[in-house]
This record gives C-alpha cells, structure tokens and sequence, in this order.
C-alpha cells in the first residue's frame, strides 16, 4: 500500500492508471484493505484524478471510490469529505459512456448506506445528470444509474420527490418493457423505492401507466424481475384501498398467487406481504383474494418455509384475511391453517416475533369463526389464552344449531370441556358454563369426570326394595 | 145584611189573603226565579256536557288517526333508509358481480401470460438456436482443415465405421476456405460474431448480410505484403 501511493503520483500516466486499477482491485476483495487503503490518504490525489483530462485515469478513480465505499457509512464518509463527491457529480457530465458509469456506479455505492450520504450526493446535483443517463443508448450505464436512483430514494420521501421532480418516473417507466432482465431488476426496484413513501408518490407512479403493464413481466423467467415486480406492487397496495383495487382489478392477486407457488425461499416475501395488505384493506378485496386461492397458497408457504420472517409474514397475512366476517373465517379454517397456526405459536423455537404474530391472527380468526369442525383439536391442546377464545366460539354457535351440538357430543368435545380446569369466575370459565348450558343436564353429567364413581357410590348405597 | 156581612168577611178575608200575599210576593218571586235559573242552568250543562263529551270523542278518534298515520310513515321512514343502505351502500348483488368479475378477470389475465410466455419462450430458444448455429459455423471455418478428401477417403467425422459422415463433415465440406487475414484482437471478435457463408440447409437465419459483414470484416483489414517484395527492397 505504502508503495502504491507513490506510484499514484507518477510522472507517466500509465502507471498512474494501472496504480489506481490496482488499488481499486485490492479495496474490491475486503472492507480491511479498504479502511487501510483510506487511513494512508489515498482519497486526495484519486479527486484529483477526477479532474484530470484523461478518460481512463477518471474511470479508475471512480472505480477505485465505488470499492471503497461499498463496504460500510464510515468509508463513504471519508469519500464525501474529501470532495470525492463533487468531483464524480462533475465526472457524470462526461460524454464518454464508460466514465458516466464508472461515476455513476461509484455514487451508487455511496448513497446506498444512509439518508445523509444520500443527502450529500443530491444536493451536489446528481440526480438531474442521472436521468440524463437513463435515456442513453448503452444498457450499462441505464442500469447503473436506474440502480443509483433507487439508492437514492430509498432513504427518505424527500429525496424521492426531489427524482421525481427530475421526471425520473416516465423514463423508468419507458424501460419496463425491455428484453434485458438486469435493467428491469434496477428499474422494478428504482419504482418501487420512490411508491413506498407516500400516497403522491405512489399515485404518481400509477399515473405513469405502470400497471397493466407490468403484469406481463411476472413471467420473466429471471426471478430477481419477478421479485422486485411484487416488490413494487407491495409498495403501492399498502397506501390506499382504491390503489388496492386497481391492482386487484387489474387480475394482479392471481398472478401473484402464481408467483408464489413456483417459487421457494425469500423471494416470496413481497408478493406475501402484498396479499396481506390487499386483505387489510377492506372485506370485499379480503374477499378477491379468498377466491384467487389465496388462502391455500399461504398455507401452503406456512407448511413448507423453515424461516421465521417469512412464517410470521404470513401468519399476518392469513389473519388479515380471515378477520372480517364469519365467511372469511370459515374459509380460512377449511383450508386447515389453523391447527398450523396454533403450532407455530406453541413451538418454543419460533422467534418472538412469529409467536406473535401467529398469536394476533389466530384470536382475530376466532372472533369471527362459526366453522366447527376445524375447532375440534384446539380442545385438547391449546393454551389457556388460546382457549378462551375456542370456548367463546364455540359458545356463540352451539346455541343455535341442533347439528352442531350433536358433532360436539359424539365427537367428544363436550368430554374435554368438562375435564378442564378453570377458576370460577374467570371468563373460561363462563364460557364453559355457556356451552354446559346448551345441553340437557343429564348428558353433562354423563360427560363430567368421576361420573362413574359417583354411580358405584350410589349403586353401594342403594337397597332393593 | 147577613148577606152583606158575609161579603165584607169575604172581602176582609181577600184582603188580608192580597197583603199576606203581597208580603210573600217578592220573596217568592226571588224564589221562582231562583228556581228557575238553577233548572235553566242545569239544561245549559247537561247540553255543554253532553257536548263536551262528544268533542273527547271526536278528538280521541282524530288524534287516533294523526298518530297512526305518523307512526306508519316512521316505519316508512326506517324501511327506507334500511332499503337504501342495502341497495346501494351494501349491495350484495353488486358485490357479487364484482367478485365473480375478479375472478373471470383473473383467469383470462393467467391465459393471456401463459401464451404470452410461450412466445418469449419460443423467441428465446430461436435466438439460443442461431447463436447456437453461428458458433458451429464459426468452429467449423477454424477446422477446415479436418476435412476429409478423396484421397485420405477416411478422416476424423468420415470415418468407415459409421453409416453416413457426421454432421460436422457436412458443415466442413459447406463451408468455403477464406485465407486467414492477419487478426487483432478486435477483428478475433468481429469473426466470432459473424460467421461464414450461409448453408443451404439451414433456412433463414443465417442470410445474405452475414455474408456481407463477413466479407467486410476480412477484408477491411489490408493484407501486408508477402516477404518476397520486402527481401527484393532490400536487396536493392
């Protein structure tokens, strides 16, 4: 390293560049080298090569910064107070494509880290030169600045207005329809970081005649489009329940449901998310995705995902479903997810968050829930908190149904209830005197433990006349 | 005088009945007409009662109806608004359609992605074939010397043991020998992208501007001289 620095400032141009190449490759391999490479000042005389007439000497500057700022905020830091910045903002005015890449790859790296990084590299004014590059011919340099423009936006709404305010969302917009599947990553996810901020912002994108469109791409078979596709769906179905519609109306929950049963691991994630939200909205969307086999799939994923984040994804995305009226509760139950439900929430190695997640969509389900039948094996080994709920449920609609209660004995639910324990008083123990009160006493008594005994008592005590 | 006697008695008598009757005069007129007022006001308030009670009833039956009337038109009322709220706030039927919309939406979006898909497929696989093709093509320009001849009537992809030449001894025998042109870098390049002239057998894709840009890229390249003109300068 000490030896390189001198190179830097060589006489011969050559070796100025093929000095700066090597240190850029020697920051690539570890954020070490990196944070070693920035203590021995290496920053200054790479600034001063952004400013130097040679294209090549630029490029492996800017090469060198985009290593060294990958890593982590503190070396970005020391690259935004070295000038670093303004000198690439400079460098993007270039009209050789390469060292608008390199530059804009570089600014890339920097603003990914944090919202004042992100502050710095726009307020030098590189976000008007970054729209400028996505209308250029080369695909390179379209994706590294859609990919730049996503870093950007990602931090703050701010931010995002100030890219769109630039005019970013129509030339995104334009790309989306392009053969070249590393581009449409960039510009899925550029979209769906400047829709995530606010209701603007994502009317904004809508307005830009995204959707339908995009549906087509959910067929790319790079599955990194197809993620950040969902991923921008997500984003714009969270604000209100009229964008939720349009994207329901547009056929996309099928789609989606599609997506998620091909694919396996962490790419399910968004389009998961998006289910959940479309459900939150109102009962009728809950409704459209109920009858897109929604409920099916994400039972589906609950069985067959081993990570918690994605579990507890979509137990909240279930009980967002289920929760509105008995129907929609009744068809979360035939579908058999809550017996699952109840075991994630009692498997000790279930991170706090699924637990409770899994906890809040299960009582939502059961407040609403008239399906009996799925109810059966909660009986005998639910936890009491759990279990109040069951009891409630169960004591709504035995009253009612002259069927119902009939499964109830035969089944054996009516044995268990009688063998649990509660304190008088409490409120298990009120529904459980509701559901007593449904039948006649003598089959209670049948039912209720040390029956038998009480009937060998009575038989020894008892004088035939 | 007797008769006379008798007829003052009787006049005394009339006029001691006149003055007790003149005392009792004004008090039994007091009296009558006491009496009569109280009969004449008896009248009057049988007739106002029997009036009064009357009106109550013609009161009761109005106020009756006023109520009735008023209370049916609540219930109107109540229906009404519960009859808007079902037609057009919560309208089922409305809600029905839509679902049953969403869902023939959804199934005419999944078909029209599924053909969609074909055809990218069916594009990419074209492409793969062509790229697939010229890199044959581009072996087969490279290899020409494998080819074989009537005179070594077996070689590497003629050999005797097989029923008919392999495939590559057909490309060998299409393709036409170029003299190798001085290649750089980038003209190695250019050559690998664009391949030989085309092959009867394989239609379309390979076609005339191949050709040309072939043609264009061995020849932009000027041959050097052969060493013999440069020995002759020499020597001289």
């Amino acid at each position: 390293m000490s030896q390189l620095r001198p190179l830097m400032l060589d006489v011969v141009p050559g070796i100025r560049q093929t000095a700066a190449l090597a240190l850029g490759n020697l920051a690539d391999l570890s954020d070490f080298m990196a944070e070693a490479m920035v203590k021995e000042d290496i920053l200054p005389p790479l600034v001063h090569f952004l400013t130097e007439e040679n294209r090549f000497h630029k490029k492996a500057a800017a090469f060198v910064l985009r290593a060294v700022s990958k890593h982590s905020p503190e070396l970005s830091q020391a690259v935004v107070a070295s000038g670093g910045v303004d000198a690439l903002v400079l460098c993007l005015d270039e009209f050789d494509p390469g060292v608008r890449e390199a530059t804009a790859w570089a600014l890339c790296n920097i603003a990914q880290h944090n919202t004042s990084l992100s502050q710095s590299v726009v307020d030098a004014g590189a976000v008007p030169l970054l729209v400028l590059c996505l209308v250029e011919p080369e695909i390179a340099l379209k994706r590294i600045a859609a990919s730049t423009l996503s870093n950007i936006c990602k931090h703050t709404p701010e931010l995002a207005q100030i890219a769109v305010d630039c005019g970013a969302i129509a030339h995104l917009a334009q790309m989306i329809l392009d053969p070249d599947a590393k581009l449409k990553r960039q510009v899925f996810s550029a979209l769906s970081q400047i829709s995530k901020h606010s209701v603007s912002l994502a009317e904004m994108v809508v307005e830009a005649e995204v959707f339908p469109a995009a549906m087509a791409t959910l067929r790319d078979p790079d599955q990194v489009v197809r993620k950040n596709v969902t991923a921008l769906m997500r984003e714009l179905v969270k604000h209100t329940p009229e964008l939720a519609q349009l994207i329901v109306n547009c056929g996309g929950v099928a789609e989606v449901i599609d997506f998620l049963g091909k694919c396996r691991g962490s790419p399910r994630l968004p389009g998961i998310m998006m289910l959940g939200y479309v459900a939150a909205h109102s009962e009728v969307l809950a409704m459209a995705v109920i009858i897109s086999k929604g409920v099916s799939q994400l039972a589906q994923v609950l069985c067959e995902e081993t990570e918690h984040h994605i579990r507890a994804a979509a137990a909240w995305s279930i009980g967002q479903i289920g929760h509105h009226t008995p129907e929609h509760a009744n068809a979360v139950a035939t579908a058999n997810v809550l017996p699952k439900l109840l075991e994630l929430y009692m498997d000790a190695s279930s991170s706090e968050d699924l637990q409770d997640k899994s906890k809040k969509a299960l009582k939502s389900i059961l407040q609403k829930l008239t399906y009996l039948p799925g109810l059966e094996p909660f009986l005998s080994n639910a936890p009491s908190n759990i279990l109040k709920h069951v009891l409630h449920a169960f004591s709504k609609v035995l009253p009612n149904d002259s069927q119902a209660r009939r499964l109830f004995v035969t089944s054996g639910g009516l044995k268990k209830v009688q063998e649990m324990n509660a304190e008088p008083g409490s409120l298990l123990q009120e529904h459980i005197n509701a559901i007593n009160s449904c039948f006649p006493e003598e089959i209670v008594r049948y039912y209720s433990p040390g029956y038998s005994e009480a009937l060998l008592e009575k038989l020894e005590n008892y004088q035939p006349s | 005088m007797h008769r006379r006697c008798k007829k003052y008695k009787q006049v005394e008598n009339m006029k001691h009945f006149a003055y007790q009757a003149e005392e009792h005069r004004q008090k039994e007129n007091q009296a009558a007409i006491r009496i009569q007022s109280w009969f004449r006001a008896c009248r009057v308030r049988a007739c106002l009662i029997h009036l009064r009670k009357k009106a109550v009833i013609i009161q009761k039956i109005w106020r009756g109806f006023r109520a009735r009337a008023r209370f049916r038109q609540m219930i109107y009322r109540l229906c009404y608004d519960r009859f808007f709220v079902r037609k057009y706030i919560h309208n089922f039927y409305v809600r029905k359609r839509y679902l049953e919309g969403i869902s023939r939406k959804n199934e005419f979006i999944r078909r029209e992605l599924d053909e969609l898909a074909v055809l990218q497929k069916r594009e990419r696989d074209c492409l793969q074939m062509v790229e697939e093709q010229t890199a044959k093509f581009y072996q087969a320009h490279r290899l020409h010397y494998l080819l074989s001849t009537k005179l070594n009537g077996q070689w590497v992809f003629n050999s005797p043991f097989r029923p008919a030449p392999h495939e590559m001894e057909q490309l060998l025998r299409q393709v036409k020998y170029q003299a190798p042109t001085r290649l750089t870098h980038r003209g190695r390049a250019c050559l690998l992208g664009r391949p030989e002239p085309p092959a009867p057998s394989f239609s379309g894709s390979l076609g005339a501007p191949l050709v040309e840009t072939t043609r264009i890229c061995s020849f932009s390249r000027p041959l050097l001289p052969p060493i013999a003109n440069k020995q002759k300068q020499v020597s001289t």
